[in-house]
């Protein structure tokens, strides 16, 4: 098995990071390149930066947030938010990003997804699914930041991005994110055993065990995290020990 | 000291420039000939696939340059599709030429499907040791088991033994993660993404250059 890579998520509106529950009622939590900074000294393994309004408001504002970052974080960097052309992704690259995080326009034209993963390889396309139950075992796919429903099966739009060439997803409870009460273990099951890239696990974390729970039930590859460290409830070296104690590989 | 990263438009180039004027270089980015035979030390960055790589090389008139600066024994280095370019071919959509610096070739990293292994291989993995000894390499006072950064789904394959510099294992497979031979090194790894070790490794390039 892989090491189990800790990613920070750190959602962004204008200059701040803000934190939601179930992606809605965002709190101003601190600035984000102080916030990516700390975790980068403190060894987590990757940032994820998701301009939570960009969707909504028609924009993509993290460049210069990303430009910033990658002068003194040395460790993959993932923008999302209003990425929506070829442009909008050269431009994160060049700002200094490794990875974006595609939702929205994916949804409106798939074929963006295989245009943007051959242009610039799929290692550095994430699609970015948000989930909503709607009932057992069934979730749906939604957008701009949990706003939108869009009718269409989460498990059957992973195995889609997947095949259309993305390289990695990033897989959001709605239900789940916010709430500290741990990961919607079935959701990432049932798409985890349905598509063979790496499935990032996103929302519900509130201590290390929710990790462990989730990890010894599904072959994730990665888990995001948020409030846990922007609420300082578990460093990042505890969250990682508790992982090696319960004898899941992560980076040291 | 003069550090040239080679600009043939391929990937994202920022956070090497970041990665080594962190460690005190004056680095930058190039594709002017006088400039880069000129520099101490070179890069060869580049993500995505082979074949668009050697594209952007030859489209540049790349190729005959780093060959030419290769010759001066000054020190160079790939990094990550900058590695597997230095081999001979890759099998990536059919067989590309590469450099042809290194003798071998660039293949698919075989997985076991039994064991629901996946490509890329986007993960922190381990360094372990190769043929050669590391200390006088860029891999100076790295600890044997350290975590690099490796997003990738092609490896390279040295002909030679020789020049395997660390290995790395995925799979249930080693492949080569870096190779030394002479003056021209290769990671298959992003030192400028592997946080501090990373950069330790990014230093030692630099103390070379500076020899």
């Amino acid at each position: 098995m892989n090491k189990i890579r800790i990613i920070a998520r750190i959602d962004v509106k204008n200059e701040f990071a803000i934190k939601g529950v179930h992606l809605e009622g965002l709190r101003r939590v601190g600035n984000p390149n102080e916030m990516a900074l700390d975790y980068y000294n403190n060894k987590i393994d990757e940032i994820v930066f998701m301009d939570a309004v960009a969707a909504y408001y028609d924009r993509n504002s993290l460049s210069e947030l990303i430009q910033r970052a990658c002068t003194d974080v040395f460790i993959p960097i993932t923008v999302g938010g209003g990425i929506r052309t070829i442009g909008d992704i050269k431009n994160a690259l060049k700002s200094g990003a490794d990875k974006v995080a595609i939702n929205t326009k994916a949804v409106q034209e798939p074929d963006f997804i295989r245009q943007s993963s051959k242009f610039f390889g799929s290692q550095c396309i994430v699609s970015s699914i948000e989930a909503k139950a709607i009932g057992e075992n069934k979730w749906e796919v939604y957008t701009d930041n949990g706003r939108e429903p869009t009718g269409k099966d989460v498990v059957e739009w992973a195995k889609y991005v997947a095949k259309l060439g993305a390289g990695e997803i990033i897989l959001t409870s709605i239900d789940k994110e916010g709430t500290k009460r741990g990961f919607d273990i079935s959701l990432y099951q049932n798409v985890a055993t349905s598509v063979s890239i790496p499935v990032i696990a996103s929302g519900g974390m509130g201590k290390g065990g929710d990790a462990v729970q989730l990890i010894k039930n599904v072959n994730v590859d990665a888990i995001a995290v948020a409030s846990v460290l922007h609420y300082k409830l578990e460093s990042i070296q505890e969250i990682k020990n508790t992982l090696i104690e319960n004898q899941i590989k992560v980076r040291i | 000291m003069k550090i040239a990263v080679i600009d043939y438009g391929v990937g994202n180039v920022r956070s090497i420039l970041s990665a080594f004027a962190n460690q005190g270089a004056n680095v930058f980015l190039t594709r002017d000939k006088n400039k880069i035979l000129d520099s101490d030390g070179v890069v060869l960055p580049g993500v995505g696939a082979f074949a668009h790589g050697m594209d952007g090389l030859n489209k540049y008139g790349m190729v005959e340059i780093i060959k030419e600066y290769v010759e001066s024994n000054k020190p160079f280095m790939g990094i990550c599709l900058g590695m597997q370019l230095l081999f001979e071919e890759s099998e990536e959509f059919g067989v590309t030429v590469g450099l042809g610096l290194i003798p071998g070739r660039v293949i698919k990293l075989p997985t076991k499907d039994s064991q629901n292994e996946k490509l890329p291989h986007v993960s922190w993995n381990e360094l372990n040791s190769g043929k050669i000894q590391w200390s006088d390499t860029v891999l100076e006072s790295i600890k044997v088991g350290s975590d690099m950064y490796f997003v990738h789904s092609f490896v390279v394959q040295p002909n030679d033994e020789d020049n395997v510099l660390s290995t790395t294992e995925y799979s249930g497979y080693n492949f080569c993660s870096s190779v030394k031979k002479d003056n021209i090194y290769g990671c298959q790894f992003h030192p400028e993404k592997s946080g501090k070790t990373g950069l330790k490794i990014v230093k030692n390039f630099i103390r070379m250059c500076e020899k």
